[in-house]
């Protein structure tokens, strides 16, 4: 797997988000994975909750289909910058990246927030058409605080 | 243009008077700089007892952890002598920090300003140059260590839950809490050894009594989480009630499966009915809710109040601490730490990780106070001279057999109005 595969799924990713194409997001991911939301804090410590947690793609269709349909929250978007993907490890299981991240949150009044800085520690199986797909997912936060609440997916 | 008196013209708006019930609460409460203020010195620092953090975070003399009461930095720590000792994180001399990091292992504390040095409980050991340079300088003689050292905290542990108050009058913890209260922390953490499993900071856009007051509201519950009614999980017939402090701030909210009913259900065409789906969504993989009785009474959800800014929370198997800290008068901190037990089976801890989706910033029966406090922030701007008005289930503060009642936000604002006066 090539570096410029990784980025080219890392852009897809983050515009599915921010255009709001959220029924499309956990096609990102294989179905057996691992997509867990924690912050630097809890990582060094090896705190193993998270604010999301979730080891199926069922689970991730579940998230979408709850902020859908049942959970309530201000309207609001986000906007995701990434950094290039650090490859860390590459085998035949898989390729290992690291990518920065920062996410500002753009509120239905147009207030817009830097809400999120973190990093996406990433473990990256090609499927057989040969797409990256994301095995892994853990979703470093910096900062240990999350302001008001973390509905749209990071 | 009349003449106008500027007096007149400034004079603050109208609020509203605040009658003698527990079933109307002035929306100015939510928004004076001065009640917060007075929230410090008769809430925080007044006849409560407070959550600091847990024992087993302070685990081996010297283990500390920088925390808070009610905002302001407070030093837990163990000593040699096994205990545990609370005090302002605030040096004597000039009031900077005294530790920077949130937790750690130390032997003394050396304030990094002119390195005043402290030791595990909170006694001043030793002021730099004290004597002087070379005769020059140094502190008057009348100094003396002993008359200087950060205001010290009562400390009290139930349950490995560690608590403190500044208060010299207030009652035991034990009386504090009350037997009914204390019961039902002990149906939790009695007996069990505490291991944290995440901790994360909610920063919430209101004041910290409109997170307290929907922590109590068991009215709101199906009202506002819409998850477990979309998604038709709530099948079972359920029991619950509320149990409410003497004093009012304490509360218990639980649910349980309630077994006569389903035996009865399950004879009937109810049954069959039932399982009509309405809204036709359905988990696609339902193990996040693969939960276990661990307690062995049924009871699927307890959560536990004790006045003014700690929750226990049991929602099946997630289990958490809420720990509610204001940082002015429209933002709460709101410290969740997650936690099992030591002797977790691995099954039982991954059904732990599971259910947290459920609790928490993104939890899916929680996201939804995040926001609604907010709601009220902004919907009661320009509102000093209006009232909330708390009505359901009656006008008193005592325990019942329904959630469908206000009983423990009343119960809330009959402590908070004795200790406050207002």
């Amino acid at each position: 797997m090539q570096l410029a595969d990784i980025m080219a799924a890392q852009a897809r990713y983050a515009h599915c988000i921010d255009e709001g194409r959220l029924e499309e997001w956990p096609d990102f991911f294989l179905p057996d994975c691992l997509y867990r939301i924690t912050t630097a804090e809890n990582h060094r410590l090896g705190f193993a909750a998270g604010l999301i947690w979730a080891d199926s793609r069922g689970m991730l269709e579940d998230r979408v289909a709850a902020l859908r349909e049942a959970n309530i929250y201000e309207r609001h978007a986000y906007r995701h910058l990434l950094g290039l993907p650090l490859i860390t490890r590459a085998d035949p299981d898989g390729t290992r990246s690291e990518t920065p991240f920062l996410v500002a949150r753009v509120m239905r009044d147009g207030a817009t927030d830097l809400y999120a800085t973190g990093r996406y520690l990433d473990l990256w199986v090609a499927d057989e058409a040969g797409t990256p797909r994301l095995r892994e997912r853990i979703v470093v936060c910096d900062s240990s605080r999350i302001d008001t609440l973390l509905a749209l997916p990071l | 243009m009349p003449d106008h008196s500027p007096t007149m013209a400034l004079s603050p708006p109208p609020e509203a008077p605040w009658p003698d019930t527990l079933t109307r609460v002035p929306y100015w409460v939510f928004q004076r700089p001065d009640v917060a203020a007075l929230e410090q010195t008769h809430v925080f620092r007044g006849e409560t007892w407070n959550y600091l953090c847990l024992e087993a975070e302070l685990a081996e003399p010297g283990d500390y952890r920088a925390t808070t009461l009610g905002g302001v930095p407070i030093l837990a720590v163990r000593d040699h002598d096994g205990e545990i000792y609370a005090f302002e994180n605030r040096c004597a001399h000039r009031g900077a920090l005294i530790a920077l990091e949130d937790f750690g292992k130390a032997r003394e504390f050396t304030c990094v300003y002119h390195a005043w040095s402290y030791d595990l409980q909170g006694n001043l050991k030793g002021v730099a140059f004290k004597d002087g340079i070379k005769g020059q300088g140094g502190m008057p003689d009348c100094f003396r260590m002993a008359d200087h050292s950060p205001r010290k905290l009562r400390t009290a542990t139930v349950c490995g839950l560690v608590f403190a108050s500044a208060s010299d009058t207030v009652p035991p913890i034990e009386e504090y809490l009350g037997d009914e209260i204390l019961d039902r922390i002990e149906r939790v953490l009695g007996g069990r050894r505490i291991e944290v499993i995440g901790r994360f900071t909610q920063v919430l856009p209101n004041n910290w009594k409109l997170y307290v007051e929907n922590v109590r509201d068991s009215y709101h519950a199906s009202l506002l989480h819409l998850f477990f009614t979309t998604f038709e999980l709530n099948k079972l017939s359920m029991k619950g009630g509320l149990i409410v402090s003497e004093a009012g701030g304490n509360h218990v909210s639980w649910a349980a499966v309630d077994r006569e009913a389903e035996a009865r259900r399950a004879t009937s065409e109810y049954a069959l009915q039932n399982l009509r789906a309405e809204s036709g969504y359905r988990l696609k993989d339902p193990s996040v809710l693969d939960g276990t009785d661990e307690f062995g009474d049924g009871v699927s959800l307890q959560i536990l109040s004790v006045f003014p800014g700690f929750v226990l929370q049991q929602i099946q198997n997630a289990l958490a601490i809420r720990q509610v800290v204001p940082r002015g008068v429209d933002s709460t901190d709101l410290h969740w730490t997650y936690f099992g037990f030591q002797d977790d089976t691995p099954e039982l801890r991954l059904m732990r990780l599971r259910q947290c989706n459920l609790v928490g910033p993104a939890g899916y029966v929680s996201m939804e106070d995040g926001c609604v406090g907010g709601f009220v922030q902004r919907g009661t701007i320009g509102a000093a001279d209006r009232h909330a008005v708390l009505e359901m289930g009656g006008t008193d503060a005592a325990s019942t057999r329904t959630r469908a009642t206000e009983a423990s936000v009343r119960g809330f604002w009959k402590q908070y109005r004795r200790l406050t006066g207002l």
